[in-house]
């Protein structure tokens, strides 16, 4: 990576120049913290007292039966406090920000569980916090809301653009520029101007740290493939890294294939061909955008990964070859996540589905003596209302119609 | 002739003590209306425009500027009639007009064509508040190149310092932002605020623009003696909203007495 935040021809920072002194602040705040053993130490350490640390991996034997392929493994980030890997940055991004002696955190969220692991975390080190999040994806992830307000925070709506992730992220740095004092601005994953793709991917680096360990204790070797979704791309990039110097274990990338990637409706921006170069959310990635600039109107089922841009340093590493970029369709993740619940007994999120929806493609056609990881960067239970209505479960609707009647009848 | 010398010819020849600079969102609420907006506020004195090339993620922007770019793309505005709409405008009337839009759009048309077209209908300077000098390599010997001026910005948070390097890269004149925060929220003139402009001046000759919150005669006065440009943003989109293309003019010429 060169000092002004690039990946290739990746990243850069296209800030506007009110927010200059806050970003040398952050980057000088983050490399001392780099520097500093002592931070890492303290990270691990907090993560494995008050999330779950390391967190496991599992071997899935039954879909390794049903499959007849190689054997497969499952990262379990769902087991972080929260259910997903989004603590990991969190939580770091937290001891940055007591550094740095400020006060007030923000943030954007789409699923949600950006903003309810940031309103813990704020809850934690007793921090003032505001969440913005897409008036859809509030609809989408109610639950969610429910939480981030119990825990404190402040949840605002966002009506502007297509009221989704990316609409979240433009209010945030609307709000950082009239508060960037106390404020520190807690962005979600490994995208958005330098030198938060670097430093997001850092704090996610425990995961791959910990799966390349765990993986050759388990199964004595390193695995084949390792697969992960993709939205921002910070669960893909924790666990990627932990195997990038590795050439011989090939790197799948999922993105979002919604309802096909020939339907228009999709969030696939490095798989397929819709996606293209473009300098936007204060950085250079390839976006779902028009050919005069205008970002597109994206669709998933999993609110997660729903957003216009990838990570730069996932796009760069797209362009070398090092990653390989696929996409699931709506459709294939509910049947994914199907068969994980009953073969495993392990609900994946819907986005963490994805992943799996690829694994489950190719895992027949690789030999039985290798292995693949799945990253489970998240748990499903948290999209109970999202899955039963994918599912369409009839006992569901009769329970929320009942539980309409009873508040109705108060 | 360029933008500085422009605003040199302005400042000599007519006895203004601040000239005022515009604002409008091309394709908002139509180019109809566009059309009309500019004719009032051309003929009642304004003298610069800035036209705002509507994008999808005004990152810098306020509630009003932010649904009028939003409006804008919903009603079909493309890049190319923007471009198409400024050429016609800068053929009919004799003051600078300027664009303002983010990096993206650049990005997307070709940077160098971009660049070349504005030139050629006319465009004295470029406003792109998403693009700093660290990433302007191409961007500032392009505008150097085909002679437009790529205007800096200064924030109430850049050092000094940093003030003296972005005027190093600047031209026509330096956007003063009053406030921390997005567009269109008062602004409080107090002496934080004139220990800023007296900071803005210190680093550099280029004249001085002040934006962000400019919305009555008073703040114009104000600004007399301390910048040499008023920038009017928010106040009209919301008065053509409120009270019809008519009332432009009629608040244009009571900005200055």
């Amino acid at each position: 990576m060169s000092n002004k935040g690039y990946f290739g021809q990746w990243g850069g920072a296209f800030i506007p120049e009110v927010l200059f002194e806050t970003f040398q602040e952050l980057k000088e705040a983050f490399a001392e913290a780099r520097q500093d053993e002592q931070f890492w130490r303290e990270y691990v350490n907090l993560m494995s007292t008050y999330s779950c640390r390391p967190t496991p991996l599992t071997f899935a034997e039954n879909l390794t039966r049903h499959f007849g392929g190689a054997r497969i493994y499952i990262k379990r980030e769902d087991l972080n406090h929260t259910g997903a890997h989004k603590a990991n940055n969190v939580m770091g991004q937290g001891m940055l920000v007591k550094r740095m002696g400020k006060k007030r955190v923000i943030a954007e969220t789409g699923a949600g569980q950006h903003g309810v692991a940031t309103a813990t975390m704020a809850a934690k080190f007793g921090f003032e916090c505001t969440i913005y999040m897409g008036e859809e994806d509030i609809m989408r992830q109610r639950p969610n809301v429910f939480w981030m307000e119990k825990l404190g925070a402040t949840v605002v709506t966002v009506t502007s653009g297509t009221r989704t992730l990316k609409d979240a992220i433009n209010e945030a740095f609307r709000d950082w520029v009239t508060r960037m004092d106390d404020t520190h601005y807690v962005l979600g994953t490994v995208c958005g101007p330098h030198p938060f793709p670097e430093m997001v991917a850092w704090f996610q680096s425990i995961i791959g740290q910990e799966a390349n360990r765990q993986i050759q204790e388990q199964f004595g070797a390193l695995p084949d493939r390792v697969y992960a979704c993709v939205g921002g791309g910070s669960n893909a990039m924790g666990i990627f890294q932990g195997f990038l110097d590795h050439p011989e274990v090939e790197l799948v990338g999922v993105e979002a294939g919604g309802r096909g990637l020939d339907s228009g409706r999709h969030a696939s921006r490095l798989a397929g061909t819709d996606g293209s170069a473009g300098v936007a959310q204060g950085y250079k990635t390839m976006f779902l955008q028009n050919d005069e600039g205008q970002m597109q109107d994206t669709h998933s089922v999993a609110a997660g990964l729903d957003y216009v841009g990838v990570s730069p340093i996932l796009a760069d590493l797209w362009e070398k070859g090092r990653v390989r970029f696929e996409a699931a369709t709506d459709e294939e993740v509910m049947a994914a996540l199907d068969l994980t619940m009953k073969k495993e007994g392990l609900i994946p999120a819907l986005e963490s589905s994805h992943a799996f929806v690829q694994a489950f493609k190719e895992v027949g056609d690789i030999e039985t003596d290798k292995a693949v990881i799945i990253n489970m960067s998240g748990r499903g239970d948290k999209d109970i209302f999202t899955i039963a209505h994918a599912f369409d479960d009839p006992s569901w609707k009769e329970f929320i119609i009942a539980k309409g009647d009873e508040y109705v009848a108060r | 002739m360029s933008l500085a010398e422009d605003i040199k010819q302005i400042q000599s020849k007519q006895d203004k003590k601040i000239l005022l600079m515009t604002h409008i969102v091309l394709g908002y609420p139509s180019f109809e209306v566009n059309r009309g907006v500019v004719r009032q506020m051309v003929e009642n004195g304004v003298d610069l425009i800035e036209m705002q090339i509507p994008f999808s993620e005004p990152m810098a922007d306020g509630p009003v500027i932010v649904k009028a770019n939003q409006d804008a793309l919903e009603n079909g505005t493309t890049v190319a009639q923007c471009l198409e709409f400024a050429a016609e405008i800068t053929e009919t009337y004799d003051i600078p007009f300027l664009f303002m839009t983010y990096y993206n759009i650049l990005f997307k048309y070709g940077e160098e064509d971009f660049f070349k077209k504005a030139k050629k209908i006319n465009i004295k300077g470029l406003i792109v508040p998403d693009m700093p000098p660290e990433e302007g390599e191409t961007y500032f010997s392009r505008a150097r190149k085909y002679e437009l001026a790529p205007i800096m910005i200064f924030a109430p948070t850049s050092t000094n310092a940093r003030m003296k390097n972005l005027a190093g890269y600047g031209d026509g004149f330096i956007y003063c932002v009053a406030r921390k925060g997005v567009t269109g929220t008062q602004t409080s003139f107090d002496d934080e605020f004139n220990n800023y402009i007296g900071r803005c001046r210190q680093a550099t000759d280029l004249p001085l623009a002040v934006g962000f919150g400019i919305s009555a005669r008073e703040d114009v006065d104000y600004l007399i003696g301390k910048a040499d440009i008023a920038v009017i943003g928010t106040k009209t989109i919301k008065l053509v909203e409120k009270k019809g293309v008519d009332s432009v003019g009629l608040f244009i010429k009571g900005l200055r007495r």
